[in-house]
């Protein structure tokens, strides 16, 4: 549900477009977040979902279009070796306001479990230790590894690991939560386990956009589904009347596909 | 005279003498190579296949080798093969001294040198071997032998050329140090003209120019190797 | 062999320890330091940075260092006028300051490679998880792919730390006093070449095994995140990932 008392856009995405060499991966996407968003962006491989949620934190900058986190409108500027972002210390501050959890969860592999959580609010947003500390504790009982905080990653399964990972987004306390297909890389067996801290966090009325192929997550959890397609937004809407009754022809044979 | 003279061909030119100098680099290099090829595969098959003595004997000649300074093993074989070389002359009714020739002790001693290098690389290419294609070998009734000839020995080769050009680059810049034995190869080529001539610098620098040469010619030969050996092989 | 002498010997070539250590020690410094520098110089991205870094490594690991020490000792010398107008001939004069300078700029040459190759091989997601929080470049260096690449290139870094050690014998070459030489020296008066040759080799094995398990020591300490979990004997595989 969209926050009233909240009429910007906490994330805004504006006509993005983005090309590697010849490919155009984005063209002309636009895509707003509001605080309690839960957002399922759906599409199959190499459709740019990926690529737009990457362009979102500006681990990807766009060839085209704006991006407005916060209502601070990311500053970009051409050069020669492409569209860069004009003022990167804007772009390292607005980060922590998005935070990532990526499908390979990529802990800092020299760190604990525990370190790994603390490393960015005390290094980058210079936030005192101890209180650090207490709410890293805090963020790691909360998704079910309290019991690990000393361990290092190549010690925890998949599902623990990318819990952990999903601490360390959490403690930087962000206004926007970012999965890049945060199950894809686990066995079966453990996707249960992260999708249920997800819905969690979404019942808590975290901002969450989310790229998944978790039908059942898209459809039961998400507040909006966009489904991308070729570089373009093909479909969007609630989730129970996409399923329901899929608005495009794309988007039908998308969900009966990978179901 | 200035130095592109002095490294002339003409009269008085010292060109030709380094160029014979790098051909005699060249031969010491190949001559300890090879002969390193032969103590290493020696340690090698004693390291993955001999009984327990023999491989504790590579272990540590590998070992030594690798831990102890190239010129003293460049000593050790000059001055010791020069002792025994003249208790066996005299054994045979021989007066004096007998030193040893240059380039035998260069030979011997880059080899000794290289074959610990080289026994490390043949053992990992062995390692590398899909263990499963020596069990197809045996499985259609391959012998020991035919084994070895068709099927293993072949991939150790094509595994070990990178390891190979590693160790050859070695030997290359180790065959500097055979000059302390009086050998004329391009480094003591190199002194004799910077003595006779008291310019050194321009001496010094053809001969690492010289050496450069042929490291890169090397680096490119063996690179054109490895691409060739590794044909029909799957990229990771 | 005569014990009596071999020890003597060992005595003797003992004296030229800490020549050799002093080398060592000073060429691994020095040069780890300009490895770094040139390393940063080569993964700059920058061609006017990494082209003259690349030529320094290239000239430097395809030449002898016996070559190279004689280039800047003697091949130097001969431009003494020049170097004494720039004041800086009391070096140039000094071997031990030329083999320190060549064992220096070739073991730069060497090391830097290594520390490039650690950092390139830093796992590319751990370093865009730190740029997704925010982390500049400067703090991603530091907390995490600095710390991830010197546990990278430790064991390669030993290896070029004993290639050192074994390189500071070739000072001997120009008369300077330490193991190797004070060895060939007895070896020459008293043709007794095995019994020296295995007491310097002796000393050179020493020095390099107590680099080699220090070094094991520091990869120890610096990677608990390699070893077996605490208390969890289940994950033991994943120790040798």
């Amino acid at each position: 549900m969209p926050d009233p008392t909240s009429p910007l856009p906490i994330v805004r995405a504006l006509g993005i477009r983005k090309r590697f060499g010849s490919l155009e991966v984005l063209k002309d996407v636009s895509l707003e977040a509001r605080t309690g968003d839960v957002i399922s962006i759906l599409g199959s491989s190499g459709s740019g979902k990926s690529t737009l949620l990457r362009c979102l934190n500006l681990l990807e900058t766009p060839d085209e279009g704006q991006i407005v986190i916060d209502g601070e409108a990311i500053g970009l500027r051409p050069t020669r070796k492409g569209v860069q972002p004009a003022d990167r210390r804007q772009v390292e501050r607005l980060r922590s306001r998005v935070a990532m959890v990526f499908q390979s969860f990529n802990l800092w592999s020299h760190m604990t479990v525990l370190q790994n959580v603390m490393e960015a609010p005390i290094h980058v947003q210079r936030r005192g230790r101890a209180e650090c500390r207490d709410e890293a504790e805090a963020l790691l009982a909360k998704v079910g590894i309290a019991d690990k905080r000393d361990h290092y990653p190549a010690h925890l399964s998949g599902g623990q690991q990318q819990r952990a990972a999903i601490a360390r987004a959490l403690a930087m306390q962000p206004k926007v939560l970012l999965f890049d297909e945060p199950t894809s890389a686990l066995d079966p067996e453990l996707v249960g386990e992260v999708l249920r801290v997800m819905r969690a966090l979404a019942d808590e009325g975290r901002t969450m956009l989310v790229v998944t192929h978790e039908m059942g997550f898209a459809r039961d959890v998400s507040s909006r589904v966009v489904f991308l397609d070729g570089g373009r937004i093909d479909a969007e809407g609630e989730p129970a009347a996409m399923f329901a009754a899929p608005p495009t022809d794309r988007f039908r044979r998308f969900i009966q596909t990978t179901r | 005279m200035n130095s592109l003279a002095l490294m002339g061909f003409g009269p008085g030119g010292w060109g030709g003498a380094m160029v014979a100098a790098a051909g005699t680099t060249l031969l010491l290099a190949v001559l300890g190579f090879s002969a390193g090829a032969v103590f290493g595969t020696l340690a090698a098959w004693a390291r993955i296949a001999g009984p327990l003595p023999v491989r504790l004997l590579a272990d540590g000649y590998t070992t030594l080798l690798r831990g102890i300074p190239d010129l003293l093993i460049i000593y050790l074989f000059y001055f010791g093969g020069s002792v025994a070389l003249s208790a066996i002359g005299q054994a045979f009714g021989a007066q004096g001294f007998i030193g040893m020739p240059a380039l035998a002790t260069g030979t011997i001693a880059i080899g000794v040198i290289s074959g610990a290098y080289q026994a490390e690389v043949y053992r990992g290419a062995f390692g590398a071997v899909p263990r499963g294609q020596i069990e197809a070998g045996r499985s259609v009734g391959m012998g020991r032998l035919l084994l070895f000839r068709r099927i293993v020995a072949p991939q150790v080769l094509r595994y070990a050329v990178p390891g190979l050009g590693n160790v050859w680059q070695l030997v290359l810049k180790e065959s500097a140090l055979v000059s302390v034995t009086g050998l004329v190869e391009l480094l003591r080529q190199s002194q004799i003209g910077a003595g006779s001539t008291r310019e050194p610098f321009p001496f010094y620098i053809t001969a690492a120019i010289l050496y450069l040469c042929i490291t890169t010619v090397s680096t490119w030969g063996f690179g054109r190797l490895e691409a060739r050996t590794l044909r029909g092989e799957r990229r990771a | 062999m005569d014990p009596v002498f071999m020890g003597e010997t060992f005595v003797t070539l003992l004296g030229g320890l800490p020549l050799t250590l002093k080398l060592a020690g000073s060429a691994v410094a020095c040069g780890g330091l300009l490895a770094l520098a040139l390393a940063a110089m080569r993964l700059s991205g920058s061609l006017l940075l990494s082209a003259p870094a690349q030529a320094f490594v290239f000239v430097f690991r395809g030449t002898p260092l016996l070559v190279q020490i004689f280039l800047i000792y003697y091949g130097l010398g001969q431009f003494r006028p020049v170097l004494q107008e720039w004041g800086i001939w009391w070096f140039f004069r000094d071997a031990y300051w030329c083999a320190l300078l060549a064992l220096a700029l070739n073991t730069a040459a060497y090391a830097s490679e290594i520390v490039r190759g650690a950092v390139l091989s830093v796992p590319h997601g751990q370093v865009e998880a730190a740029r997704a929080c925010g982390m500049g470049p400067v703090t991603r260096f530091r907390r995490i792919v600095a710390p991830i690449a010197l546990r990278q290139g430790l064991p390669a870094y030993s290896n070029e730390i004993v290639s050192m050690v074994k390189a500071t014998s070739l000072a001997s070459v120009i008369t300077l006093m330490e193991v190797t030489f004070l060895a060939q020296k007895l070896i020459s008066q008293t043709f007794r070449a095995i019994e020296i040759f295995v007491c310097a080799g002796a000393i050179y094995l020493l020095l390099n095994i107590v680099v080699t398990r220090l070094v094991v020591l520091l990869e120890y300490r610096l990677s608990p995140h390699l070893r077996a979990a605490p208390r969890e004997p289940a994950s033991a595989e994943a120790a040798h990932a």
